[in-house]
């Protein structure tokens, strides 16, 4: 293996880790739709970080998606108090969001290597190539550095918060009655997706993170009931989908985000048939089981 | 610019296309207004994304561009999508929107796989594929605009003759079977529409984009009245006219991409309607106080 493979998988491993951790909080507190949001208007805050720069470094870029991916909540959460039940909420804003990056991205595009079809599916490809330099040395691939950074922010935070997140994830009512800062939680965690997606966001584009996000959280919880396992789960989740992703894509000469994605979605099904409490298949042979030994 | 215009406007297949806009544009903000009032713009919005992987998979197997075909894979992906999204929301303790976002982003994934595969793999014209993601008016020719026109009238047409069924049905559920409406019948045609308004739709808006043509002016037009009829022509005007802004725009302007750009002139009378609305509009309200 050389060393550019070496820094595509580990690349890959970061955004699964990273995405599967958040992520998977996100659906056991049933906002996986959230997350699909942010995910898409992300893109509004990297056009805008560029604008506002007019280059594409990595600590504006974060600067403007988080900013644009609390923006997209607390809209969202505007839209729904008015009166307008929350899916539709969800979907105004986020393709109006959305919209406006892809339309300024085709005016500003051609100044700088950021494209439509890059922001959609990324290139993990050119991940390696581009290097972190610190005079004259190479310190590794700058993307690594981003993702590893977001990544153990999101262990920091969900260390630190890990009770109240908890408690608010199962029992709101409870949570706001014991005096936990519920609003803060939900944008704490609303920045962790934002800045997930975003640092993310070279290597598998805006809209496979979502795949990434929701997938491994969602066969986390089919897998297990227990929080801390379905956090660790998620992200070991999403680590098996971009390793065996990325050897699907190589294996056939295809997209590499498009493959890890579709890998999740094996992972998923696997679950879904053969997880030991929730299984559908293992779920219809405890039945026959029983019936045989009622007759 | 203005002799872009009139040589724009003069050419026939740009005719065309505007038209097709048009009617799309109508067609799916009536559809719409169901949409939004049944709480299914999420679920439509996966199968849109599910639609991807059906066009790409039946230009593997055909090597044909030819729109009908591509539909019909994009017909039955859609389909299976939902019915797996029905399946884990029944059989597992996934809610409706985890259920949702795994089968949207999986059938995405998949279907960006097989359009690598496509672009990697195979030889010949497969330019305006992808177009499929965001919506190309540039890619559509005649022979498409008579499909989509086609089914954007057959779509109207139903949905007039079976009005007072639809009303009823999204309103009042046992009401309906009391007064001896085959509610199942009936929401599998409606049903059957929002599949056809998507289908149709993705060509010129894209998959990514295309939901918010179904809820954005059905919601915009909520601003401006309570009666269901009068909704659902306002949304279909609004629709009309964002297809129309949108296609125009992107044709002159070059590198503009066709779906975000309607959904950006959608985006943009919604909110004219959401702060000045006769109805509940923010400005209304704040002067009613």
């Amino acid at each position: 293996m050389t060393t550019y493979t070496l820094w595509i998988i580990i690349t890959g491993c970061l955004v699964g880790f990273t995405c599967g951790i958040s992520g998977s909080i996100l659906v056991l507190r049933k906002m996986a739709m959230i997350a699909d949001a942010i995910s898409h208007t992300v893109l509004l805050g990297i056009v805008l970080a560029f604008l506002v720069t007019q280059s594409i470094s990595g600590f504006p870029m974060l600067i403007g998606a988080l900013v644009i991916g609390l923006f997209t909540a607390i809209f969202i959460e505007m839209l729904h108090r008015t009166g307008i039940p929350s899916d539709a909420a969800i979907g105004v804003v986020f393709t109006s969001l959305f919209a406006l990056g892809v339309v300024l991205i085709s005016f500003v595009g051609n100044q700088v290597h950021l494209d439509v079809k890059h922001a959609l599916m990324g290139e993990i490809t050119f991940v390696p190539w581009n290097q972190l330099m610190i005079a004259g040395e190479s310190y590794g691939p700058v993307a690594v550095w981003m993702l590893g950074i977001v990544c153990i922010l999101n262990i920091v935070m969900i260390i630190i918060f890990y009770r109240p997140i908890k408690i608010s994830t199962f029992d709101p009512a409870y949570a706001k009655l014991i005096g936990i800062p519920v609003g803060f939680i939900h944008y704490l965690l609303m920045s962790m997706v934002s800045l997930s997606t975003v640092a993310s966001f070279d290597s598998v584009g805006a809209i496979l993170v979502v795949a990434m996000l929701i997938v491994p959280g969602a066969t986390a919880y089919l897998l297990s009931q227990r929080f801390l396992l379905v956090i660790v789960l998620s992200g070991l989740i999403g680590i098996l989908s971009a390793i065996s992703g990325y050897i699907v894509a190589s294996f056939w000469n295809v997209s590499i985000a498009g493959a890890m994605a579709t890998m999740t979605g094996v992972f998923f099904v696997f679950a879904y048939l053969f997880s030991p409490r929730q299984g559908v298949l293992v779920k219809k042979i405890q039945h026959k089981k029983s019936k045989v030994r009622v007759s | 610019m203005i002799t872009e215009w009139i040589t724009l406007l003069e050419s026939p297949n740009f005719r065309w296309v505007m038209i097709g806009s048009l009617l799309l544009g109508f067609s799916s903000g009536v559809i719409g207004c169901f949409v939004y009032l049944r709480k299914q713009s999420l679920i439509s919005d996966g199968m849109a994304h599910a639609t991807l992987p059906g066009v790409a998979f039946m230009y593997i197997l055909f090597q044909n561009k030819s729109l009908p075909v591509l539909l019909i894979g994009a017909t039955v992906t859609s389909l299976l999508a939902t019915s797996f999204i029905q399946m884990i929301i029944k059989q597992t303790k996934l809610k409706t929107d985890a259920a949702i976002g795994v089968i949207l982003s999986v059938f995405f994934g998949f279907g960006i796989l097989l359009l690598s595969y496509i672009q990697q793999n195979m030889s010949g014209n497969q330019a305006g594929i992808d177009s499929f993601i965001f919506g190309q008016a540039a890619s559509i020719v005649k022979n498409d605009v008579y499909t989509i026109g086609v089914v954007s009238l057959l779509v109207l047409l139903l949905t007039v003759i079976f009005f007072r069924e639809f009303y009823y049905t999204t309103f009042d559920f046992t009401f309906s079977k009391g007064i001896g409406i085959p509610v199942k019948w009936v929401n599998g045609l409606l049903f059957s529409l929002l599949v056809a308004v998507i289908v149709i739709g993705i060509q010129m808006v894209g998959v990514v984009l295309i939901v918010a043509l179904l809820i954005t002016p059905s919601l915009a037009a909520r601003y401006w009245t309570d009666s269901l009829g009068k909704m659902t022509v306002i949304s279909g005007t609004f629709g009309a006219i964002s297809g129309l802004i949108g296609t125009i725009s992107s044709s002159v302007i070059q590198n503009l991409p066709t779906g975000p750009m309607i959904v950006l002139t959608a985006s943009v009378l919604f909110f004219i309607s959401l702060l000045f609305g006769s109805k509940r509009g923010m400005v209304v309200r704040r002067l009613a106080r």
